[in-house]
Protein backbone atom coordinates (compact mmCIF):
# COMPACT_ATOMS: atom_id res chain seq x y z
CA UNK A 1 0.00 0.00 0.00
CA UNK A 2 1.29 3.17 -0.96
CA UNK A 3 -1.09 6.58 -1.37
CA UNK A 4 0.74 9.73 -1.84
CA UNK A 5 -0.70 13.07 -0.76
CA UNK A 6 1.13 16.07 -1.87
CA UNK A 7 -1.25 19.32 -0.49
CA UNK A 8 -0.59 22.28 -1.72
CA UNK A 9 3.16 22.53 -2.02
CA UNK A 10 5.48 25.26 -2.76
CA UNK A 11 9.26 25.06 -3.56
CA UNK A 12 10.83 28.45 -4.34
CA UNK A 13 14.39 29.64 -3.70
CA UNK A 14 14.89 32.64 -2.55
CA UNK A 15 13.09 35.00 -4.64
CA UNK A 16 12.75 32.16 -7.84
CA UNK A 17 9.48 30.33 -7.31
CA UNK A 18 9.74 26.83 -8.47
CA UNK A 19 6.66 25.04 -8.04
CA UNK A 20 3.39 26.58 -6.93
CA UNK A 21 0.39 25.24 -5.20
CA UNK A 22 1.37 21.57 -6.27
CA UNK A 23 -1.77 19.50 -5.20
CA UNK A 24 -2.11 15.98 -5.64
CA UNK A 25 -4.12 12.96 -4.99
CA UNK A 26 -2.05 9.70 -6.24
CA UNK A 27 -3.72 6.24 -5.65
CA UNK A 28 -2.10 2.84 -4.49
CA UNK A 29 -0.38 0.89 -7.33
CA UNK A 30 -0.17 4.32 -9.63
CA UNK A 31 2.12 4.26 -12.49
CA UNK A 32 2.52 8.41 -12.74
CA UNK A 33 4.39 9.74 -15.84
CA UNK A 34 5.30 13.44 -15.55
CA UNK A 35 6.58 15.09 -18.23
CA UNK A 36 7.45 19.22 -19.18
CA UNK A 37 9.88 21.12 -20.50
CA UNK A 38 13.08 22.03 -18.73
CA UNK A 39 13.76 23.65 -15.41
CA UNK A 40 9.56 23.52 -15.46
CA UNK A 41 10.18 21.65 -11.41
CA UNK A 42 9.69 18.19 -12.33
CA UNK A 43 12.85 16.92 -11.09
CA UNK A 44 12.61 19.29 -7.77
CA UNK A 45 9.30 17.54 -7.30
CA UNK A 46 10.32 13.97 -7.69
CA UNK A 47 13.42 15.08 -5.47
CA UNK A 48 11.20 16.47 -2.96
CA UNK A 49 9.07 12.83 -2.97
CA UNK A 50 12.54 11.44 -2.60
CA UNK A 51 13.33 13.84 0.95
CA UNK A 52 16.72 15.42 -0.93
CA UNK A 53 14.38 18.28 -1.03
CA UNK A 54 12.23 19.81 1.64
CA UNK A 55 8.60 21.74 0.62
CA UNK A 56 8.91 25.24 1.86
CA UNK A 57 4.98 25.39 2.10
CA UNK A 58 2.98 23.04 2.19
CA UNK A 59 3.55 18.98 3.01
CA UNK A 60 3.78 15.31 1.43
CA UNK A 61 2.54 12.43 2.45
CA UNK A 62 2.75 9.00 2.27
CA UNK A 63 -0.12 6.54 3.31
CA UNK A 64 -1.16 9.53 5.21
CA UNK A 65 1.49 10.24 7.10
CA UNK A 66 4.29 12.93 6.47
CA UNK A 67 7.57 11.24 4.66
CA UNK A 68 10.74 11.25 6.52
CA UNK A 69 13.35 14.72 5.37
CA UNK A 70 15.78 12.35 3.83
CA UNK A 71 15.65 9.51 1.99
CA UNK A 72 14.68 5.94 3.33
CA UNK A 73 14.13 2.35 2.12
CA UNK A 74 10.38 3.19 1.61
CA UNK A 75 11.49 4.74 -1.27
CA UNK A 76 13.63 3.67 -4.20
CA UNK A 77 15.36 5.46 -6.91
CA UNK A 78 16.67 4.94 -10.26
CA UNK A 79 18.22 7.95 -11.61
CA UNK A 80 19.59 8.92 -15.09
CA UNK A 81 23.07 7.76 -14.42
CA UNK A 82 25.47 7.21 -11.35
CA UNK A 83 22.60 5.17 -9.34
CA UNK A 84 25.04 2.18 -8.81
CA UNK A 85 28.20 1.10 -7.06
CA UNK A 86 30.97 0.86 -9.05
CA UNK A 87 33.39 -0.74 -6.60
CA UNK A 88 30.79 -3.63 -6.16
CA UNK A 89 30.07 -6.38 -9.08
CA UNK A 90 26.43 -6.74 -10.24
CA UNK A 91 25.51 -9.15 -8.21
CA UNK A 92 27.29 -7.25 -5.18
CA UNK A 93 25.00 -4.04 -6.21
CA UNK A 94 21.55 -5.89 -6.00
CA UNK A 95 22.27 -7.97 -2.80
CA UNK A 96 23.49 -4.45 -1.12
CA UNK A 97 20.11 -3.20 -0.26
CA UNK A 98 19.48 -6.51 1.26
CA UNK A 99 22.66 -6.80 2.98
CA UNK A 100 22.64 -3.65 4.58
CA UNK A 101 19.03 -4.36 5.86
CA UNK A 102 20.30 -7.72 7.20
CA UNK A 103 23.49 -7.03 9.11
CA UNK A 104 22.72 -3.09 10.99
CA UNK A 105 26.33 -3.27 11.74
CA UNK A 106 28.57 -4.88 9.43
CA UNK A 107 27.18 -4.31 6.31
CA UNK A 108 27.58 -7.43 5.02
CA UNK A 109 26.42 -10.80 5.50
CA UNK A 110 28.46 -14.31 6.03
CA UNK A 111 27.36 -18.17 5.37
CA UNK A 112 24.44 -19.27 4.83
CA UNK A 113 22.44 -16.37 5.17
CA UNK A 114 24.33 -14.87 2.42
CA UNK A 115 23.81 -17.36 0.53
CA UNK A 116 20.36 -16.96 0.71
CA UNK A 117 20.61 -13.46 -0.12
CA UNK A 118 22.69 -14.11 -3.27
CA UNK A 119 20.43 -16.27 -4.43
CA UNK A 120 17.50 -13.83 -3.75
CA UNK A 121 19.77 -11.57 -5.97
CA UNK A 122 20.49 -14.20 -8.40
CA UNK A 123 16.71 -14.26 -9.05
CA UNK A 124 16.00 -11.18 -9.47
CA UNK A 125 19.39 -10.77 -11.31
CA UNK A 126 17.60 -13.85 -13.97
CA UNK A 127 14.17 -11.63 -14.07
CA UNK A 128 15.75 -8.60 -15.44
CA UNK A 129 18.22 -10.96 -17.58
CA UNK A 130 21.32 -9.82 -16.38
CA UNK A 131 22.30 -13.36 -14.58
CA UNK A 132 24.96 -13.77 -17.12
CA UNK A 133 26.52 -10.18 -15.92
CA UNK A 134 26.85 -10.75 -12.37
CA UNK A 135 30.77 -10.96 -12.21
CA UNK A 136 31.17 -7.93 -13.70
CA UNK A 137 31.63 -3.97 -12.68
CA UNK A 138 29.21 -1.63 -13.93
CA UNK A 139 31.58 -0.13 -16.14
CA UNK A 140 31.82 -2.89 -18.39
CA UNK A 141 28.12 -2.93 -18.67
CA UNK A 142 26.33 -0.96 -21.80
CA UNK A 143 23.87 2.04 -20.70
CA UNK A 144 20.85 -0.64 -20.87
CA UNK A 145 22.40 -3.25 -18.96
CA UNK A 146 23.35 -0.70 -15.79
CA UNK A 147 19.75 0.64 -15.77
CA UNK A 148 18.49 -2.77 -15.31
CA UNK A 149 21.21 -3.48 -12.46
CA UNK A 150 20.14 -0.15 -10.92
CA UNK A 151 15.77 -1.25 -11.43
CA UNK A 152 16.83 -4.51 -9.48
CA UNK A 153 18.66 -3.40 -7.21
CA UNK A 154 15.64 -1.14 -6.26
CA UNK A 155 13.32 -3.07 -6.82
CA UNK A 156 14.55 -6.01 -4.56
CA UNK A 157 14.32 -3.70 -1.48
CA UNK A 158 10.75 -4.14 -2.02
CA UNK A 159 10.13 -0.02 -1.82
CA UNK A 160 6.30 1.12 -1.48
CA UNK A 161 7.24 4.22 -4.08
CA UNK A 162 9.69 3.64 -7.11
CA UNK A 163 11.06 6.93 -8.43
CA UNK A 164 12.56 6.58 -11.72
CA UNK A 165 14.26 10.00 -13.31
CA UNK A 166 14.79 10.17 -16.93
CA UNK A 167 15.76 6.25 -16.17
CA UNK A 168 15.89 6.00 -19.91
CA UNK A 169 16.77 9.12 -21.38
CA UNK A 170 20.28 8.42 -21.85
CA UNK A 171 19.77 4.80 -23.88
CA UNK A 172 19.13 3.92 -27.38
CA UNK A 173 15.68 3.51 -29.04
CA UNK A 174 15.87 -0.03 -29.38
CA UNK A 175 16.79 -0.79 -25.97
CA UNK A 176 14.41 1.62 -24.22
CA UNK A 177 10.93 -0.91 -25.53
CA UNK A 178 12.78 -3.39 -23.82
CA UNK A 179 12.82 -1.41 -20.80
CA UNK A 180 9.67 -0.26 -21.04
CA UNK A 181 8.51 -4.15 -21.08
CA UNK A 182 10.94 -4.90 -17.90
CA UNK A 183 9.42 -1.83 -16.03
CA UNK A 184 5.83 -2.55 -16.86
CA UNK A 185 6.48 -6.40 -15.65
CA UNK A 186 8.64 -5.03 -12.48
CA UNK A 187 5.68 -2.58 -11.34
CA UNK A 188 2.67 -5.50 -11.88
CA UNK A 189 4.51 -7.95 -10.00
CA UNK A 190 5.53 -5.62 -6.69
CA UNK A 191 3.13 -3.92 -5.55
CA UNK A 192 4.02 -0.47 -6.09
CA UNK A 193 3.75 3.25 -6.53
CA UNK A 194 5.73 4.90 -9.36
CA UNK A 195 6.88 8.02 -10.66
CA UNK A 196 8.62 8.40 -13.51
CA UNK A 197 9.72 11.81 -15.33
CA UNK A 198 10.34 12.06 -18.84
CA UNK A 199 11.31 13.93 -21.32
CA UNK A 200 9.49 11.69 -23.92
CA UNK A 201 5.70 12.30 -24.53
CA UNK A 202 5.38 8.90 -26.13
CA UNK A 203 6.84 6.86 -23.51
CA UNK A 204 4.96 8.51 -20.52
CA UNK A 205 1.98 7.71 -22.35
CA UNK A 206 2.74 4.47 -22.87
CA UNK A 207 3.65 3.83 -19.77
CA UNK A 208 1.69 5.67 -17.26
CA UNK A 209 -1.71 4.92 -15.56
CA UNK A 210 -1.80 8.73 -14.60
CA UNK A 211 0.24 11.41 -16.91
CA UNK A 212 1.01 14.81 -15.23
CA UNK A 213 2.63 17.89 -16.98
CA UNK A 214 4.44 20.53 -15.16
CA UNK A 215 4.42 24.15 -16.41
CA UNK A 216 3.81 27.36 -15.30
CA UNK A 217 0.21 28.89 -15.30
CA UNK A 218 1.02 32.64 -14.91
CA UNK A 219 4.25 34.57 -16.55
CA UNK A 220 5.51 37.86 -15.60
CA UNK A 221 7.94 38.58 -19.07
CA UNK A 222 9.75 41.41 -16.47
CA UNK A 223 10.42 38.28 -13.75
CA UNK A 224 10.44 34.96 -15.28
CA UNK A 225 11.19 33.60 -11.49
CA UNK A 226 8.50 35.18 -9.77
CA UNK A 227 6.23 32.34 -10.73
CA UNK A 228 6.44 28.52 -10.44
CA UNK A 229 5.06 25.67 -12.17
CA UNK A 230 2.42 23.63 -11.17
CA UNK A 231 0.33 20.53 -12.78
CA UNK A 232 -0.94 21.56 -15.70
CA UNK A 233 -2.70 18.70 -17.33
CA UNK A 234 -3.42 15.85 -15.04
CA UNK A 235 -4.97 12.50 -17.43
CA UNK A 236 -5.89 9.10 -16.11
CA UNK A 237 -4.73 6.62 -18.93
CA UNK A 238 -6.65 3.72 -20.09
CA UNK A 239 -3.80 1.20 -20.59
CA UNK A 240 -4.16 -1.36 -23.98
CA UNK A 241 -5.20 -4.72 -23.04
CA UNK A 242 -2.55 -6.67 -24.13
CA UNK A 243 -0.05 -5.08 -21.56
CA UNK A 244 -0.12 -7.74 -18.52
CA UNK A 245 -1.45 -5.45 -15.97
CA UNK A 246 -3.95 -6.47 -13.16
CA UNK A 247 -6.05 -3.33 -12.94
CA UNK A 248 -6.11 -0.63 -15.89
CA UNK A 249 -7.48 3.08 -14.36
CA UNK A 250 -10.06 3.76 -16.74
CA UNK A 251 -11.41 7.18 -16.28
CA UNK A 252 -9.91 9.80 -18.37
CA UNK A 253 -10.14 13.74 -16.42
CA UNK A 254 -7.94 16.78 -16.14
CA UNK B 1 56.27 10.22 -43.88
CA UNK B 2 53.63 10.46 -41.13
CA UNK B 3 53.75 12.87 -38.36
CA UNK B 4 55.69 12.93 -35.78
CA UNK B 5 52.82 12.74 -32.98
CA UNK B 6 51.57 9.35 -35.20
CA UNK B 7 55.09 7.65 -34.62
CA UNK B 8 55.49 5.42 -32.22
CA UNK B 9 58.38 3.26 -30.54
CA UNK B 10 57.10 -0.43 -31.04
CA UNK B 11 58.13 -2.15 -28.03
CA UNK B 12 61.85 -3.17 -28.05
CA UNK B 13 62.22 0.21 -29.35
CA UNK B 14 60.35 2.10 -26.43
CA UNK B 15 62.33 -0.14 -23.91
CA UNK B 16 65.72 1.28 -25.81
CA UNK B 17 64.35 4.98 -25.69
CA UNK B 18 63.91 4.57 -21.77
CA UNK B 19 66.96 3.37 -21.37
CA UNK B 20 69.00 5.50 -22.98
CA UNK B 21 69.33 8.44 -21.17
CA UNK B 22 70.18 6.33 -17.85
CA UNK B 23 73.06 4.99 -19.91
CA UNK B 24 74.59 8.36 -21.12
CA UNK B 25 74.36 9.56 -17.82
CA UNK B 26 76.30 6.96 -16.78
CA UNK B 27 78.43 7.82 -19.62
CA UNK B 28 78.70 11.02 -19.01
CA UNK B 29 80.09 10.77 -15.67
CA UNK B 30 82.84 7.48 -15.89
CA UNK B 31 84.30 10.47 -18.79
CA UNK B 32 83.99 13.17 -16.72
CA UNK B 33 85.16 11.06 -13.06
CA UNK B 34 88.58 9.66 -15.67
CA UNK B 35 89.42 13.19 -16.97
CA UNK B 36 89.43 14.80 -13.40
CA UNK B 37 91.31 11.51 -11.90
CA UNK B 38 93.99 12.08 -14.42
CA UNK B 39 94.95 15.88 -13.35
CA UNK B 40 94.56 14.84 -10.08
CA UNK B 41 94.62 10.95 -8.58
CA UNK B 42 93.32 12.21 -5.09
CA UNK B 43 90.13 14.02 -6.41
CA UNK B 44 87.24 13.12 -4.30
CA UNK B 45 84.36 14.52 -6.29
CA UNK B 46 83.85 11.72 -9.11
CA UNK B 47 85.52 8.89 -7.81
CA UNK B 48 85.81 6.28 -10.24
CA UNK B 49 83.02 3.44 -10.22
CA UNK B 50 85.84 0.93 -9.20
CA UNK B 51 86.10 3.08 -5.51
CA UNK B 52 82.58 3.21 -5.54
CA UNK B 53 82.08 -0.59 -5.85
CA UNK B 54 84.64 -0.97 -2.99
CA UNK B 55 83.45 1.74 -0.68
CA UNK B 56 80.03 0.17 -0.87
CA UNK B 57 81.49 -3.32 -0.61
CA UNK B 58 82.75 -2.19 2.99
CA UNK B 59 79.67 -0.84 3.81
CA UNK B 60 76.94 -3.54 2.78
CA UNK B 61 79.20 -6.91 3.11
CA UNK B 62 81.52 -6.35 6.29
CA UNK B 63 80.80 -5.12 9.39
CA UNK B 64 81.36 -1.77 10.61
CA UNK B 65 84.65 -2.12 13.34
CA UNK B 66 83.17 -0.12 16.31
CA UNK B 67 79.44 -0.88 16.10
CA UNK B 68 79.87 -4.09 14.65
CA UNK B 69 76.96 -3.81 12.04
CA UNK B 70 77.15 -4.19 8.94
CA UNK B 71 76.40 -0.14 8.29
CA UNK B 72 74.62 -0.01 4.51
CA UNK B 73 71.73 -2.63 5.70
CA UNK B 74 71.24 -1.10 9.18
CA UNK B 75 70.87 2.11 7.80
CA UNK B 76 68.43 0.88 5.60
CA UNK B 77 66.38 -0.87 7.89
CA UNK B 78 66.64 2.16 10.47
CA UNK B 79 64.98 4.45 7.64
CA UNK B 80 62.63 1.94 6.00
CA UNK B 81 61.07 1.65 9.62
CA UNK B 82 60.40 4.60 10.31
CA UNK B 83 59.14 5.77 7.18
CA UNK B 84 56.80 3.15 7.25
CA UNK B 85 55.70 3.52 10.63
CA UNK B 86 55.29 7.22 9.55
CA UNK B 87 53.25 6.15 5.85
CA UNK B 88 51.03 3.79 8.18
CA UNK B 89 50.18 6.73 10.64
CA UNK B 90 49.14 9.02 7.80
CA UNK B 91 47.22 6.95 6.19
CA UNK B 92 45.00 5.97 9.12
CA UNK B 93 44.83 9.45 10.13
CA UNK B 94 43.88 10.97 6.67
CA UNK B 95 41.29 8.58 6.07
CA UNK B 96 39.77 9.06 9.29
CA UNK B 97 39.38 13.03 8.75
CA UNK B 98 39.07 12.59 5.41
CA UNK B 99 35.63 10.31 5.71
CA UNK B 100 34.38 12.40 8.34
CA UNK B 101 35.06 15.56 6.57
CA UNK B 102 33.60 14.34 3.76
CA UNK B 103 30.43 12.43 4.83
CA UNK B 104 29.46 14.07 8.10
CA UNK B 105 28.36 18.18 7.55
CA UNK B 106 29.30 18.86 11.31
CA UNK B 107 32.24 17.01 11.16
CA UNK B 108 33.38 19.48 7.97
CA UNK B 109 32.40 22.45 9.93
CA UNK B 110 34.51 21.55 12.63
CA UNK B 111 37.16 20.11 11.16
CA UNK B 112 37.65 21.57 7.64
CA UNK B 113 39.23 24.95 8.89
CA UNK B 114 41.43 23.49 10.76
CA UNK B 115 42.88 20.75 8.60
CA UNK B 116 43.49 23.43 5.66
CA UNK B 117 45.52 25.47 7.92
CA UNK B 118 47.28 22.48 9.45
CA UNK B 119 48.15 21.89 6.07
CA UNK B 120 49.78 25.07 5.48
CA UNK B 121 52.83 24.63 8.29
CA UNK B 122 56.01 24.05 6.63
CA UNK B 123 57.66 21.02 8.60
CA UNK B 124 60.41 22.07 9.06
CA UNK B 125 59.42 24.68 10.54
CA UNK B 126 58.16 22.74 13.50
CA UNK B 127 60.49 20.22 13.57
CA UNK B 128 62.69 22.20 16.52
CA UNK B 129 59.58 22.09 18.49
CA UNK B 130 58.94 18.19 17.61
CA UNK B 131 62.58 17.56 18.60
CA UNK B 132 62.58 20.06 21.66
CA UNK B 133 59.00 18.12 23.03
CA UNK B 134 59.57 14.63 21.78
CA UNK B 135 63.15 14.07 22.06
CA UNK B 136 65.39 13.49 19.75
CA UNK B 137 64.31 9.69 19.30
CA UNK B 138 62.44 8.02 16.78
CA UNK B 139 58.81 9.87 17.80
CA UNK B 140 60.26 12.96 16.81
CA UNK B 141 61.42 11.60 13.43
CA UNK B 142 58.07 9.93 12.49
CA UNK B 143 56.11 12.69 14.22
CA UNK B 144 57.73 14.92 11.45
CA UNK B 145 56.92 13.13 8.28
CA UNK B 146 53.00 12.63 9.82
CA UNK B 147 52.88 16.22 9.93
CA UNK B 148 54.79 16.85 6.84
CA UNK B 149 52.25 13.77 4.77
CA UNK B 150 48.94 13.46 6.73
CA UNK B 151 47.27 17.02 5.89
CA UNK B 152 47.74 17.11 2.33
CA UNK B 153 46.82 13.34 1.81
CA UNK B 154 43.86 13.92 4.20
CA UNK B 155 42.73 17.36 2.22
CA UNK B 156 43.17 15.39 -0.98
CA UNK B 157 41.08 12.44 0.03
CA UNK B 158 38.43 14.51 1.67
CA UNK B 159 38.29 15.87 -1.65
CA UNK B 160 37.50 12.81 -3.27
CA UNK B 161 34.78 11.38 -1.04
CA UNK B 162 32.88 14.76 -1.98
CA UNK B 163 33.20 14.17 -5.25
CA UNK B 164 31.26 11.23 -5.17
CA UNK B 165 28.45 11.60 -7.12
CA UNK B 166 25.62 12.78 -4.90
CA UNK B 167 23.32 9.67 -6.74
CA UNK B 168 25.18 7.34 -4.99
CA UNK B 169 24.61 8.70 -1.47
CA UNK B 170 21.18 9.13 -2.20
CA UNK B 171 21.05 5.75 -3.80
CA UNK B 172 22.59 4.17 -0.87
CA UNK B 173 20.02 5.98 1.68
CA UNK B 174 17.07 4.27 -0.52
CA UNK B 175 18.33 0.79 0.45
CA UNK B 176 18.45 1.73 3.81
CA UNK B 177 22.10 2.49 4.53
CA UNK B 178 22.69 3.97 7.92
CA UNK B 179 25.58 6.60 8.05
CA UNK B 180 28.29 3.73 9.19
CA UNK B 181 26.92 1.78 6.96
CA UNK B 182 27.60 3.94 4.18
CA UNK B 183 30.91 4.74 5.43
CA UNK B 184 31.18 1.24 5.15
CA UNK B 185 29.93 -0.15 2.36
CA UNK B 186 30.30 2.62 0.03
CA UNK B 187 32.78 5.63 1.02
CA UNK B 188 35.82 3.28 1.95
CA UNK B 189 35.75 1.03 -0.53
CA UNK B 190 36.03 3.99 -3.43
CA UNK B 191 38.62 5.49 -0.87
CA UNK B 192 41.22 2.65 -0.63
CA UNK B 193 42.35 3.17 -4.40
CA UNK B 194 42.62 6.88 -4.19
CA UNK B 195 44.62 6.37 -1.29
CA UNK B 196 47.04 4.60 -2.87
CA UNK B 197 47.35 7.25 -5.40
CA UNK B 198 47.66 10.45 -3.14
CA UNK B 199 50.58 8.08 -1.11
CA UNK B 200 52.21 7.28 -4.12
CA UNK B 201 52.51 11.44 -4.95
CA UNK B 202 53.16 12.07 -1.16
CA UNK B 203 56.16 9.42 -1.25
CA UNK B 204 58.64 12.06 -2.72
CA UNK B 205 58.04 14.92 0.08
CA UNK B 206 58.06 11.43 3.30
CA UNK B 207 61.79 10.98 2.18
CA UNK B 208 62.28 14.58 1.61
CA UNK B 209 61.15 14.83 6.08
CA UNK B 210 63.17 11.45 6.51
CA UNK B 211 66.15 12.70 5.26
CA UNK B 212 66.05 15.86 6.94
CA UNK B 213 64.87 14.77 10.53
CA UNK B 214 67.38 12.06 9.95
CA UNK B 215 70.29 14.80 9.09
CA UNK B 216 69.61 16.61 12.17
CA UNK B 217 69.69 14.07 14.66
CA UNK B 218 69.87 10.53 14.55
CA UNK B 219 72.83 7.74 14.96
CA UNK B 220 71.60 5.43 12.15
CA UNK B 221 69.72 6.41 8.94
CA UNK B 222 70.37 6.59 5.15
CA UNK B 223 70.01 10.31 5.47
CA UNK B 224 71.70 10.31 8.87
CA UNK B 225 74.95 8.38 6.61
CA UNK B 226 75.02 10.62 3.63
CA UNK B 227 75.51 13.75 6.08
CA UNK B 228 77.44 12.17 8.19
CA UNK B 229 80.06 11.51 5.55
CA UNK B 230 79.38 15.06 3.77
CA UNK B 231 82.28 16.37 5.85
CA UNK B 232 84.62 13.88 4.59
CA UNK B 233 83.40 14.90 0.79
CA UNK B 234 83.06 10.82 0.43
CA UNK B 235 81.15 10.77 -2.38
CA UNK B 236 81.74 7.14 -3.45
CA UNK B 237 79.38 6.58 -0.04
CA UNK B 238 76.64 9.41 -1.29
CA UNK B 239 76.59 8.48 -4.43
CA UNK B 240 75.46 5.06 -3.95
CA UNK B 241 73.64 5.58 -1.21
CA UNK B 242 71.75 8.41 -2.94
CA UNK B 243 71.16 6.03 -5.59
CA UNK B 244 69.84 3.31 -3.42
CA UNK B 245 66.98 5.47 -1.57
CA UNK B 246 66.00 6.42 -5.18
CA UNK B 247 66.21 2.56 -6.35
CA UNK B 248 63.49 2.51 -2.92
CA UNK B 249 61.39 4.85 -3.88
CA UNK B 250 61.12 3.56 -7.18
CA UNK B 251 60.33 0.29 -5.65
CA UNK B 252 57.84 1.51 -3.46
CA UNK B 253 56.06 3.51 -6.45
CA UNK B 254 55.77 0.02 -8.65
CA UNK B 255 54.61 -1.84 -5.28
CA UNK B 256 52.06 0.48 -4.41
CA UNK B 257 50.97 0.86 -8.38
CA UNK B 258 50.62 -2.92 -8.34
CA UNK B 259 48.56 -3.21 -5.42
CA UNK B 260 46.52 -1.01 -6.85
CA UNK B 261 45.77 -2.93 -10.37
CA UNK B 262 45.56 -6.10 -8.00
CA UNK B 263 43.25 -5.03 -5.33
CA UNK B 264 41.19 -2.37 -7.24
CA UNK B 265 40.37 -3.73 -10.70
CA UNK B 266 37.09 -2.07 -10.84
CA UNK B 267 38.65 1.08 -10.38
CA UNK B 268 41.06 0.70 -13.37
CA UNK B 269 40.85 2.50 -16.28
CA UNK B 270 39.22 -0.01 -19.44
CA UNK B 271 41.23 -0.94 -21.97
Amino acid sequence: MATVSVRNVWKEYGAQVVLENVRLEIADHEFVTIIGASGCGKTTFLKMLLGMEQPTRGQILIDGKPIRPEPDPDRGVVFQRYSSFPHLTVLENVMLGLELKAARFAGRLFGGRRRATREAALAMLESVGLAHARDRYPAQLSGGMQQRMSIAQAVICKPKILLLDEPFGALDPGVTADMHQLILRLWAENRMTIFMVSHDIQESFQLGTRLLTFDKLRHNPQSPEAYGASVTYDLKLARRSRDEIDSPKLAVGA
Amino acid sequence: MRRLINQHPGRAAGLALGVLPFIALLFVYVIASQLRLAENAGDKLLPSLGTIADTFHNYAFEADKRSGEVLFWADTWASLKRIGAALAISSSLAVLLAVCIGVIPRARALLSPLLNTVAMIPPLAVLPILFIVLGLEETSKIALIVIGVAPCVARDLALRVTELPREQIIKAQTLGASTWQLILRVVLPQLWPRLIDALRLSMGSAWLFLIAAEAIASTQGLGYRIFLVRRYLAMDVILPYVAWITLLAVFADLALRALRTKAFRWAEPER
